[in-house]
């Protein structure tokens, strides 16, 4: 996402009010119920120091959260710990790079499947992650998804954190069509979206190639009708009557957009629903604080409501937020100092007050921080609290790997429903483009 | 005199030392001072292009070591509609793209070397767009064509009331292609301009005022005159500017991502596309290793097409 100056300035504003916040959140830790367990029995490695990698933040406490956490579990345990911030785009090269030579950083925060891809080259984590599952409830469907081995109880990888994109949307224009809230069933909706259109008040989700929003919306398309991108066996399942029933709901949802939806890119919706033009789409909390903490825009922030997607005929709501998932590498001199940093974080006393200070851009993975003072903060951003609840996930019913990385990365899914919605391809002929575009990256190596 | 005398004025050089004599062997000499060039050249040129050619024959991702595959990813590639497509815009943007900016190009520079008032200043003003970053004007561009707030929609709707939807420029196939190839033209018309009008000036006023005498007409200087002399600065001037085009990135990945579904992915875009946040490098490497072919007939083509004079290599004139 690019960052304008007029969000910029909102995001420093929410970060001083964030870092009071935090001051008090360490109090509130002891909000969050923390059972008894043994914990591992990790001794850590004399003279151990230890250097990490992690995505750069979205708002400044963040970082400065994080790093007082790591600088505390310095004092407590002598092991000094460097933590560098890499651009988004750049930390997959940087997580191949790393695996590859067997040099670098001891551990790495990257990106939704990346311990999959690297998993000869890991430390096992199971000893950790189930300790956290004990203490803190459970971890939720999503962080076991991404944490453990495929068809395993062996954690690969410790999720920290994930940022979902549900529907923005106004308010008053919903209600004036006659809604409280936008339908979870597909009929409703498509009603609702007609009589925005109608009232000259039109929905918009990005059909352009945005990496995010794309992508966010369509898995929703279809997720939604039961259709998926992968078998369970790793096979390609998207050319089935799911995705045709899917797709043709698509095109009459897209008569009902706003124009120009086929070049939007991830900002695009962004600055549509910002100025008016655009009054119902699907975004992270971004947009929301953004506009909150713009004077200009505050108006449209407390019209503004956050929804899970509609449920459409899936059980959850379809969407699978990008999370982020640590991992620790073999060539590691210190392995057992790298685990207990990480589950030092993930302790309460540390993880809720990072929580706190990412004022809901990223969701917890385990169950107990669900208490946590940030999802009562603004009632509006509570709906993101169950962000890590879904049972979906990128690549969705295959195994995670590198392949269902690159289908995203390649746009096969936006571009199969782009072409249907632009009236390109009949239903039939872009389900069939996007099986062999996908039958490409999932072919066995 | 005795000999000894003799044997005292005669002059001895001393004998040169080993080094001294090897430096003063040639071969030696010449390997010494290639060397530096060489090692540059190796080092960043031949490694990557060499590295770039053998990935395209393996299948390596990001993050896995690949195996030798042959030519796997060609044979795949031509099966790809998208690689077709590709194919098809780089060259239709290209051609398109070229004969707009040397057109275009030409004009300007016989206007420039007209004797206009603020002469010099004009030229630096003209040259603005070819100094600015190519990312800042294609972001530029991005927002011209911005499906909501397009500064042209806004005009024709806002405040001429001649439409009442905004223009599409980059939602549909078409539209989105020739959008390109305007902000490219824009962007090129500089390049061109400056350098033909180098050639102009280089060209002999008495020519011109032999023709006047003959009672030529304006177009008669422009067709005998001008451009023949022209020709040969055309011709470098064109391989460039086809190969900039060819190998366009910037305005595509800035404007459109190749989007709608794919419609305006230039091989060198969609080489990126596919190579690096894809991941597959192979394949990656095989669209940008399919691109030579193309540069090479292009260059052959405007520089023996348009650079055959026998006088331009170095021989007497016919």
């Amino acid at each position: 996402m690019l960052t304008t100056r007029r969000n910029a300035i909102g995001l420093s504003a929410a970060a001083m009010a964030a870092m009071t916040a935090a001051e008090q959140a360490q109090a509130q830790a002891q909000a969050i119920t923390a059972a008894d367990a043994p914990a591992p029995r990790l001794p850590i490695e004399s003279g151990a120091t230890l250097r990490m990698l992690r995505p750069v933040r979205f708002v400044q406490p963040d970082e400065d959260v994080f790093r007082a956490n790591c600088a505390r579990f310095t004092q407590q345990t002598g092991v000094q710990v460097r933590v560098d911030f890499v651009g988004w785009e750049d930390i997959t090269q940087q997580t191949a790079v790393t695996a590859n030579t067997g040099a670098g950083p001891d551990m790495i925060i990257g990106f939704n499947e990346s311990p999959h891809v690297y998993v000869d080259k890991l430390v096992e984590l199971t000893d950790v992650a189930e300790y956290l599952g004990r203490r803190y409830g459970g971890w939720l469907a999503l962080a076991q998804r991404y944490g453990k081995r495929h068809g395993t109880n062996n954690w690969i990888g410790l999720p920290f954190g994930s940022s979902g994109g549900p529907l923005v949307y106004r308010k008053s224009a919903v209600n004036a069509a006659g809604y409280e809230r936008p339908p979870e069933d597909h009929a409703g909706y498509l009603d609702l979206l007609r009589k925005l259109k109608s009232a000259n008040k039109p929905a918009g989700f990005a059909l352009g190639n945005a990496v995010g929003d794309g992508n966010g919306f369509a898995n929703w398309v279809i997720w939604s009708h039961n259709g998926f991108l992968v078998n369970e066996d790793g096979s390609v399942g998207i050319n089935s009557r799911e995705t045709i029933e899917a797709l043709n709901y698509l095109k009459e949802m897209y008569a009902t957009f706003i124009p120009g939806t086929l070049s939007w890119g991830d900002v695009s919706n962004n600055r549509a629903y910002a100025s008016n033009e655009c009054w119902l789409t699907a975004n992270g909390v971004s947009l929301y604080f953004a506009l909150k903490n713009d004077p200009a825009t505050r108006a449209i922030a407390e019209d503004t409501e956050h929804m899970l997607l509609p449920k459409g005929k899936a059980s959850f709501s379809p969407m699978a937020g990008l999370t982020l998932n640590a991992m620790v590498f073999k060539h590691s001199r210190y392995p057992n100092a790298a685990k207990a940093l990480l589950q030092f974080l993930l302790e309460r006393e540390q993880y809720d007050p990072w929580l706190n200070a990412n004022l809901g851009y990223w969701a917890h993975p385990l169950e107990n921080y669900g208490a946590s003072g940030v999802w009562s903060s603004d009632p509006k951003v509570a709906v993101f609290r169950d962000t890590m609840k879904s049972p979906f996930w990128i690549g969705y019913k295959g195994p995670i790997s590198e392949a269902s990385a690159a289908a995203t990365a390649e746009y096969v899914m936006v571009q199969m429903c782009a072409a249907v919605a632009s009236g390109q391809s009949t239903p039939e002929q872009a389900a069939r483009e996007a099986e062999r575009r996908a039958q490409r990256f999932f072919r066995r190596r | 005199m005795s000999a000894s005398t003799a044997i005292d004025w005669t002059k001895r050089r001393a004998e040169p030392s080993a080094l001294a004599r090897l430096f003063d062997w040639k071969p030696f000499l010449v390997i010494i001072c290639l060397l530096p060039a060489v090692g540059l050249l190796m080092t960043f040129l031949t490694y990557p292009l060499g590295l770039g050619i053998f990935l395209a024959f393996t299948d390596t991702t990001i993050g896995r070591r690949g195996v030798w595959v042959g030519l796997e990813n060609f044979e795949y590639l031509l099966s790809d509609p998208l690689w077709w497509n590709a194919v098809f815009y780089s060259v239709f943007y290209t051609a398109v793209a070229t004969v707009l900016k040397f057109g275009l190009g030409l004009w300007l520079a016989l206007l420039l070397n007209q004797h206009l008032p603020f002469k010099s200043l004009l030229r630096a003003i003209i040259l603005l767009p070819w100094i600015v970053p190519t990312v800042l004007s294609a972001i530029a561009f991005w927002w011209i064509y911005d499906p909501q707030f397009s500064i042209i929609s806004y005009l024709f709707v806002d405040v001429l009331g001649w439409r009442t939807t905004n223009i599409d420029f980059i939602g549909s196939a078409w539209p989105a292609r020739f959008s390109l190839i305007f902000a490219n033209v824009w962007r090129g018309i500089p390049f061109v301009a400056i350098s033909l009008l180098a050639g102009l000036q280089t060209i002999s006023p008495s020519l011109y005022e032999a023709a006047l005498l003959d009672g030529s007409s304006s177009w008669q200087r422009f067709r005998f005159i001008t451009f023949p002399m022209l020709l040969p600065i055309l011709a470098i001037v064109m391989t460039f500017s086809i190969i900039f085009t060819f190998t366009d990135f910037q305005l595509v990945y800035a404007i459109t991502r190749g989007g709608p579904v794919n419609s305006t992915h230039l091989l060198a875009t969609l080489a990126f596309q596919r190579g690096i946040p894809g991941g597959q490098l192979g394949e990656g490497a095989a669209i940008a290793v399919s691109m030579i072919p193309f540069l090479v007939f292009a260059t052959l083509f405007s520089y023996f097409a348009l650079a055959r004079r026998k006088w331009q290599q170095g021989e007497a004139n016919d």
